[in-house]
């Protein structure tokens, strides 16, 4: 039997979609595999979520009682876990917090682990995991020979399905240890109200829009669409915007099923960060620009034009 | 204060990639050094530079990677080791943490510095697995550290902001855009590096560890969903025509 653990992850108390798109993931390769999945979250309260993943496939879930995130304990958290329910895959959000601590659950249970996978299928019983490699002009498909295999996901790469399982949920109390490292103080205030790692609409902005008294433009747009703000490095490093906005090779990797890219000539320092987005709109006043190779929708115009018209056009349809 | 500096090679970014079996085609391929990790190897020179001992640069690969080496020595690393590994997979990240994290208990080091990912396979686990195998304290995303006796001060970016944290040495840390600005080694030092020994280390010499991940292929990326430019009379014209599209062809809006 092999069995699927997918842990979970939560923001500001509220179940994030990655948690429910593993889950969907796990449900299927346990379905291929001919085993059960086991949904672990681990926070305060958060019992409350069973219902949540039960409905797209968990057949069961661990809670475990915890405070603040902190990588060391819950790599304790998450591999005793893994001892006590023995799975043979193990699925981890490609998230800030699943990077932090996945590394130390593979080396604790001994698994091998492939990071970034954006799918994952089943042949001659174990898992096969697909990356983008060379910063997307290859993909990789990779298995892990371990008894236990971890992959951390990209969240927006698989599908959430509806797909009830039991979703009986069991609190359990494993050893969180001690954290070596100490968190004295955080600052949560500089970043995006929709996190662009994860988002699933992003609206860029480059060196097209000229200045930083412009972003109003670009965050309309983002605003009625409920996406998030990106930027390019040109506009990072002008001083622009900070740095947690920027998208691409040394900055962030998206797969947002929609990215707007005002003002921004397609690089392919940029490409590498979003050129696994679904579907990429370019508004650019160049038509030669590199952008739009990649473009699924390309208009050759001037942003600051465009993108409010879009804005109003978007407030009709959306209310 | 005895610092390990990770220094992986890969493909420059404007590399045409042409994929292989199992692996890339790397006849023409331009190597060089992954960028977070400059970031790792100015910072180690920064840190040997206020508290003194040695930067060591540490790079597993076949023998092109002496090339990576020969800058950061150029850069003003004090030793550089290549670990010998000839068929290597740039996926493997426990066989590589192991290596490394074996390597780094014989130099008995006290900071262990690299990328937050290398650009090749984006995988962020080298760096925190060779501490979990080492025992020690990691910091990821840094994007501010100070080390005074001991203690270790840093600021790391995590989702939506910034956290300040405190740790002892010994410490492995993972470099974000951010840290420092990395130095341009200079002529000087590109002619002085080429002399210095490159020490080699077998996967003998470190304990053999096996892998546990296995290729099972390489392909090029999925096609695009076909493109198309818009045509409109002005921009109401392009924004109707934009929803549209997103809305009922893409249906993503
Ligand atoms: C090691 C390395 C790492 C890098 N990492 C990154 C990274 O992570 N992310 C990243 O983005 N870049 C990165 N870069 C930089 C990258 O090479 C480009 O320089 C950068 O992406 C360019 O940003 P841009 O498209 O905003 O600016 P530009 O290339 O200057 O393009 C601006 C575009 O705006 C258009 N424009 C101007 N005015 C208007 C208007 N009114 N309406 C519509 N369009 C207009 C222009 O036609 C032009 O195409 C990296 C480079 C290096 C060397």
């Amino acid at each position: 039997m092999s069995n699927v653990l997918i842990v979970g992850e939560l923001k500001n108390g509220e179940l994030k979609k990655i948690s429910k798109e593993i889950t969907s993931a796990g449900r299927k390769i346990a379905d291929a595999l001919g085993g059960k999945v086991t949904a672990l979250l681990i926070g305060s309260g958060v019992e409350k979520f069973a219902g949540d993943l039960g409905a797209v496939g968990a057949d069961s879930i661990v809670t475990v009682n915890a405070g603040d995130f902190n990588a060391e304990t819950w790599a304790n958290l998450v591999a005793g876990v893994i001892k006590d329910k023995n799975p043979s895959v193990v699925l981890v959000p490609h998230t800030s917090q699943g990077k932090d601590y996945s590394p130390r659950v593979a080396v604790k249970v001994g698994a091998g682990i492939i990071a970034d996978a954006v799918g994952l299928s089943v042949d001659g019983g174990k898992v096969v995991a697909k990356k983008p490699i060379y910063s997307g002009k290859a993909y990789g498909n990779f298995k892990v020979t371990s008894p236990i295999a971890i992959f951390t996901v990209r969240p927006n790469s698989q599908e959430v399905v509806q797909k009830a399982g039991a979703g009986a949920a069991e609190a359990a109390s494993p050893s969180a240890g001690d954290a070596k490292v100490k968190i004295v103080s955080s600052d949560l205030s500089g970043g995006n109200k929709v996190q662009l790692a994860e988002a699933s609409i992003i609206v860029s902005g480059g060196r097209g829009i000229k200045g930083p008294e412009n972003w109003p433009v670009i965050q309309g747009l983002a605003d009625v669409l409920g996406a998030a703000l990106g930027a390019s490095r040109a506009a990072v490093d002008a001083g622009w915007i900070s740095h947690s906005h920027q998208v691409g090779q040394t900055g962030k990797t998206v797969s947002p099923n929609c990215y707007i890219a005002c003002g921004i000539s397609g690089a392919i320092q940029h490409l590498a960060g979003m050129g696994s987005s679904k579907y990429i709109v370019a508004i650019n006043k160049d038509g030669d620009a590199p952008i739009f190779k990649v473009a699924t929708y390309g208009v050759v115009g001037d942003l600051f034009e465009v993108v409010p018209a879009l804005t109003d056009e978007f407030k009709k349809v959306l209310g | 204060m005895k610092i390990i500096v990770l220094v992986k090679q890969v493909p420059d970014t404007e590399t045409n990639i042409k994929v292989g079996d199992k692996s890339i085609n790397e006849a023409g391929i331009k190597w060089i050094i992954s960028p977070y990790d400059e970031f790792a190897i100015e910072e180690g020179l920064r840190l040997r530079e206020k508290n003194g001992g040695e930067v060591i640069a540490v790079s597993l690969g076949p023998d092109r990677v002496q090339e990576s080496l020969r800058q950061a020595y150029a850069m003003g690393a004090d030793r550089a080791v290549q670990i010998k590994v000839d068929n290597y997979v740039p996926f493997d990240t426990v066989l590589t943490a192991e290596l490394i994290a074996n390597f780094a208990k014989a130099e008995n080091a006290d900071i262990i510095i690299g990328g937050r990912q290398s650009i090749d396979s984006d995988s962020s686990q080298v760096v925190i697995q060779v501490a979990e195998g080492l025992g020690i304290a990691h910091i990821s995303f840094a994007v501010s550290l100070e080390i005074s006796g001991t203690s270790v001060k840093a600021t790391k970016e995590v989702e939506g902001g910034t956290q300040v944290v405190e740790t002892s040495l010994p410490v492995a840390i993972t470099a974000q855009k951010g840290l420092n600005e990395p130095r341009y080694p200079n002529l000087k030092g590109l002619m002085a590096a080429k002399k210095k020994p490159i020490e080699t280390k077998t996967p003998a010499d470190l304990g053999n560890p096996a892998s546990k991940i296995e290729v099972v292929g390489l392909e090029p990326p999925p096609p695009r969903i076909p493109g198309r430019k818009l045509e409109a009379a002005d921009a109401k014209g392009y924004a109707e025509q934009l929803v549209k599209a997103l809305r009922e062809e893409a249906k993503v809006i």
